[in-house]
């Protein structure tokens, strides 16, 4: 019999409900996991056993009581940007070291509704700026499958968590790839919903037009129960979308029986041969299952990157304004008077990437600047999303590669932060235009994984769940999943 | 020499339950920080929520001032730093103000005179910083912070302080009628800045201008307007340059000082709110607006003074409290033969009289339109003298109804019938034989005294004109 940890959130969900574990021995084993491996992994920043048995036992109460959903009794890893009522919420950042929110994220809220278990705040880079993890106030984290690697970011210890069998399934943020990327540095399913799908109340700031909560699992099934359960709109937040959310998991099994599937000549291109021919054998089974696969000129591979990193710093240098020292978080113990105040505890409480994106943030929106870039960027942007449009139009979804290359080792971006925002090539176009797209294995070469992607229209999450969880049956990756190395 | 050139820029105070982008309350004078939330005090993932309830306010201020309401409305950021403002940004209107393009119209000594209302846009108000409260750290109080605020702003077109005060009382007369601010200026619900510069005679390019803030009645703005006027012109004078400034008016001196340079002026990095989607305005909701919109004062006054003959002082009383003048509406409905000047004198004297010596708001009174028409239209018709009338509503403020049972009970109905007065006075006159003897003789004076005389014994209710004529008889 497999162990308990390498089994998915839908295995696990049937023993909760058949009796054959309790949620409480289900949460003690991940808690004797999280203790053994936690140390070498860093992908936890908080374990919260106290609270996850508590959360367990009421569990189980539903469980008996027979008012327990899917997800009742499952643990999981929560990412510490999601705000979490009485516990501490740090966004990776020292400026946020010791702040204890006083209420909970949206998410976290309808997460805790089902009954779930939380069993720790994961890792992650600093205010979710960065691409490896590595810029965490906390320390970087590991790869499982290589401890020598990032697991990507910046939801990298939501990633690593869930390929090392320390939680079921997590939740992360992406802004630009980091949910989809890290997932696909750790042979595992990352989908960013559409902008405005998911509440963004009590998720910390980045760049709020672009943010999305979402969620990273072992299988497209397990993705779609955790997907439905965050949905829906949300009154605290003004850009959650009035949109009624699908049964995900319901309606699993009804993908379309032909569909059409484009692919961007240039994303191909992109990869290296071996990469190809992987993505090509992707390509047969999306045919085997009614795929029509067309390869498309679409572009954007020039102005994708410049575009984001004009949008998303300045919306950051904004929101990040608030980290001021006066009313909470990390304050300066050095300053003598008020500019000094807020020099000093910026230049203390912020880590080098986040002060360089708030610099960059700043300049893009100053006097004489702002026609030039930021103006610039939302026509460009606007264009983007005209461009996917048109695919659309024709196309039910697009595949491509969700990173060019697998996952870096650590500290080979120190020096050269361009070429770490260059390997968001192909997954921040999708929050550009503010599309949904999973992120779906795709293959190991030397024991690494790396990913690929399926991105779908604006709110037509289902069409993506459909054709990844067909996809799935007929290339089982979830086999592929099991023998790694940490999760043994 | 010189003329001054004005342009005037007023922060009303909305009148809404909550702030603008919170569920705090907007109360005045609550303990400090007491009425903040975590979206207020910018805690880390909070988001605005915009109130729809300012927007409505502020269309309605758009509408009286015949304005463009704009249908899309951005919310952008305004960024800087200080300890009063939780963000470091205000959402405000930069581009797209929900208003543009009004004007109001206002009587200056006599003269009628409109202005252009540039724009009126949304914002949120910022904290408060007190500096002499502790003694080694400045005090912040956020129950402010995210209060609903309406800027409205002026083209330069005011020429003296009597227009500027002209304007600002009509404008405050009419946002509080229009019940979309409170207009308290004590407690900052109306608060004026002043843009100010001098010009050579009859020229028609304007001057360097100064910025006087938050001036906090209408009598400094007139002294800080007429500082500015002097001190600005002796800088012309002695041929310097005034230098753009943003200046304070100090209470104390009745001077104003030197508060920031433009040089000072920061780069607000304005960009559009990302956690708001543009606000769009519907036809609908416009129609639906203006369908509830109070009549505007100036329009009250035409009907008060016109169709129904009211003084304009006594109109302007009216409009000006809008308890009193929906109560005068309802009342003169009521009244069998509708007689808005005695309603009126009603209302303002005798009824206002009581309400203010007791010290209890009209609004609170026990008294109905329907029993205030009643009691007038018994004074018309005679069954009351106005002596009479007073005892009535006495009885009306103890919370007494129905005017004619009181009437009947108290025995207060006015007695005409030349029998029992006639008695009543042959009493009276028997009583005082000296001074009748002088009425005879020709002393008239004593006419008021016999009045008098009659009406207390019969406790007011005998008809004051068919006593002298029976009087005047009988001598």
């Amino acid at each position: 019999m497999t162990a308990w940890h390498q089994k998915t959130l839908t295995q696990l969900s049937n023993h909760l409900h058949q009796g054959d574990i309790s949620s409480t021995a289900l949460t003690e084993h991940f808690l004797n996991r999280m203790q053994e491996f936690n140390p070498s992994l860093n992908c936890y920043l908080a374990i919260t056993a106290d609270l996850a048995l508590q959360q367990a036992q009421s569990a189980d109460r539903r469980l008996k009581e027979k008012t327990a959903t899917l997800l009742t009794g499952i643990p999981y890893a929560h990412k510490d940007i999601f705000c979490t009522q009485g516990i501490k919420t740090t966004c990776g950042s020292k400026m946020l070291e010791n702040f204890v929110a006083p209420y909970d994220a949206t998410v976290t809220k309808k997460l805790h509704e089902q009954g779930l278990v939380m069993l720790g705040k994961t890792n992650m880079d600093e205010f979710a700026m960065g691409s490896t993890n590595e810029h965490s106030y906390f320390g970087p984290c590991k790869n499982p499958f290589d401890l020598q690697r990032a697991p990507g970011g910046s939801s990298g210890g939501s990633a690593s968590a869930v390929a090392a069998g320390l939680a079921v399934f997590s939740t992360g943020s992406d802004t630009g790839g980091s949910i989809r990327q890290p997932a696909s540095f750790c042979h595992l399913v990352g989908i960013k919903p559409t902008y405005g799908r998911v509440s963004r109340y009590g998720m910390i700031a980045f760049a709020s037009s672009l943010d999305q909560g979402g969620v990273l699992s072992q299988s497209v099934a397990d993705a779609a129960l955790v997907l439905e359960a965050m949905s829906g709109h949300d009154p605290l937040d003004s850009t959650s979308a009035h949109q009624p959310v699908p049964q995900y998991f319901n309606l699993l099994n009804n993908a379309p029986n032909s569909f059409k599937v484009a692919v961007p000549r240039s994303f191909f291109e992109a990869m290296d041969p071996s990469s190809q021919e992987a993505f090509k054998k992707v390509l047969e089974h999306i045919r085997s299952i009614g795929g029509e696969v067309d390869f498309i000129d679409f572009n954007i591979q020039d102005i994708v990157i410049p575009t984001y990193y004009i949008i998303a710093p300045a919306e950051a240098s904004s929101n990040l304004a608030r980290y001021d020292g006066v009313r909470y978080g990390y304050q300066t113990p050095h300053a003598k008077n008020l500019e000094d105040l807020y020099m000093k505890t910026r230049g203390e409480g912020f880590g080098a990437e986040v002060k360089r994106r708030i610099l960059m943030g700043t300049y893009v929106l100053s006097s004489g600047y702002y026609d030039a870039f930021y103006q610039k960027a939302l026509k460009v942007r606007a264009l983007i999303n005209s461009g996917f449009q048109e695919i659309f139009k024709k196309y039910h979804v697009i595949a491509t590669p969700t990173a060019l290359s697998e996952a870096s080792l650590l500290k080979s971006h120190d020096h050269d932060p361009l070429a770490m925002y260059y390997s968001d090539l192909c997954t921040v176009s999708v929050n550009l235009a503010n599309l949904p797209a999973i992120s779906l294995p795709l293959m190991q070469r030397h024991g690494l994984p790396l990913g690929f992607q399926l991105i779908g229209n604006h709110f037509d999450e289902l069409t993506l769940l459909q054709i990844s969880h067909k996809l799935e049956q007929v290339s089982p990756w979830v086999d592929h999943l099991s023998p790694i190395k940490a999760r043994s | 020499m010189y003329d001054v050139v004005i342009g005037l820029e007023v922060h009303i105070q909305l009148n809404t339950q909550s702030k603008l982008f919170s569920g705090a309350a907007i109360k005045f004078g609550q303990a400090p920080n007491s009425q903040a939330c975590a979206i207020d005090l910018a805690l880390p993932g909070v988001l605005p929520v915009l109130n729809k309830e300012a927007v409505h306010q502020a269309i309605k201020f758009g509408l009286a001032t015949k304005a463009t309401i704009n249908k899309v409305n951005i919310f952008a950021r305004k960024n800087y730093f200080y300890p009063d403002l939780p963000k470091g940004y205000q959402i405000s209107q930069a581009n797209y103000p929900i208003v543009s393009d009004g004007e109001l119209t206002f009587d200056v000594n006599g003269i009628k005179k409109s202005v252009h209302i540039v724009r009126a846009h949304l914002e949120e108000d910022a904290g408060k910083s007190i500096h002499d409260l502790l003694q080694d750290y400045s005090a912040i109080d956020l129950n402010r912070a995210g209060c609903p605020l309406l800027e409205i702003v002026t083209a330069p077109e005011f020429y003296s302080s009597d227009e500027v005060i002209a304007y600002l009382k009509t404008l405050h007369r009419l946002v509080r009628h229009l019940n979309i601010c409170d207009g308290n200026m004590q407690e900052g619900s109306f608060r004026v800045d002043v843009n100010i510069s001098l010009r050579p005679k009859d020229t028609t390019i304007l001057g360097t201008r100064c910025e006087i803030k938050n001036i906090n009645s209408f009598r400094f703005i007139e002294k800080a307007i007429q500082y500015e006027i002097e001190r600005q012109g002796a800088i012309l004078e002695k041929g310097d340059k005034v230098i753009q400034q943003t200046r304070l008016f100090q209470e104390s001196t009745g001077k104003t000082i030197a508060m920031r340079d433009k040089e000072d002026a920061q780069d607000y990095r304005y960009f559009p709110c990302p956690d708001l989607f543009p606000v769009h305005i519907s036809q609908e909701l416009l129609d639906e607006i203006a369908s509830q919109m109070p009549p505007l004062p100036e329009d009250l006054l035409a009907q008060l003074t016109g169709h129904y003959e009211l003084s304009e002082y006594d109109a302007q009383i009216l409009i000006d409290n809008t308890a009193l003048l929906q109560f005068f509406f309802k009342a003169i409905k009521e009244q069998q033969t509708p007689s808005p000047k005695a309603m009126a004198n009603w209302l303002l004297s005798d009824i206002s009289g009581f309400a203010n010596k007791n010290q209890i708001a009209f609004e609170d009174l026990k008294i109905s339109p329907a029993d205030i028409a009643l009691l007038v239209d018994r004074v018309n018709d005679k069954t009351l003298s106005s002596k009479t009338a007073k005892q009535v509503l006495t009885f009306l403020f103890e919370g007494q109804t129905h005017v004619d049972k009181i009437i009947t009970d108290h025995n207060l109905k006015q007695v005409s019938d030349v029998g029992a007065l006639t008695q009543a006075i042959a009493e009276v006159l028997e009583q005082f034989p000296a001074q009748r003897a002088e009425l005879k003789s020709g002393k008239d004076k004593l006419m008021g005294f016999f009045v008098g005389q009659v009406m207390k014994k019969m406790r007011g209710t005998g008809n004051p004109e068919e006593v002298q004529r029976i009087i005047q008889d009988l001598c």
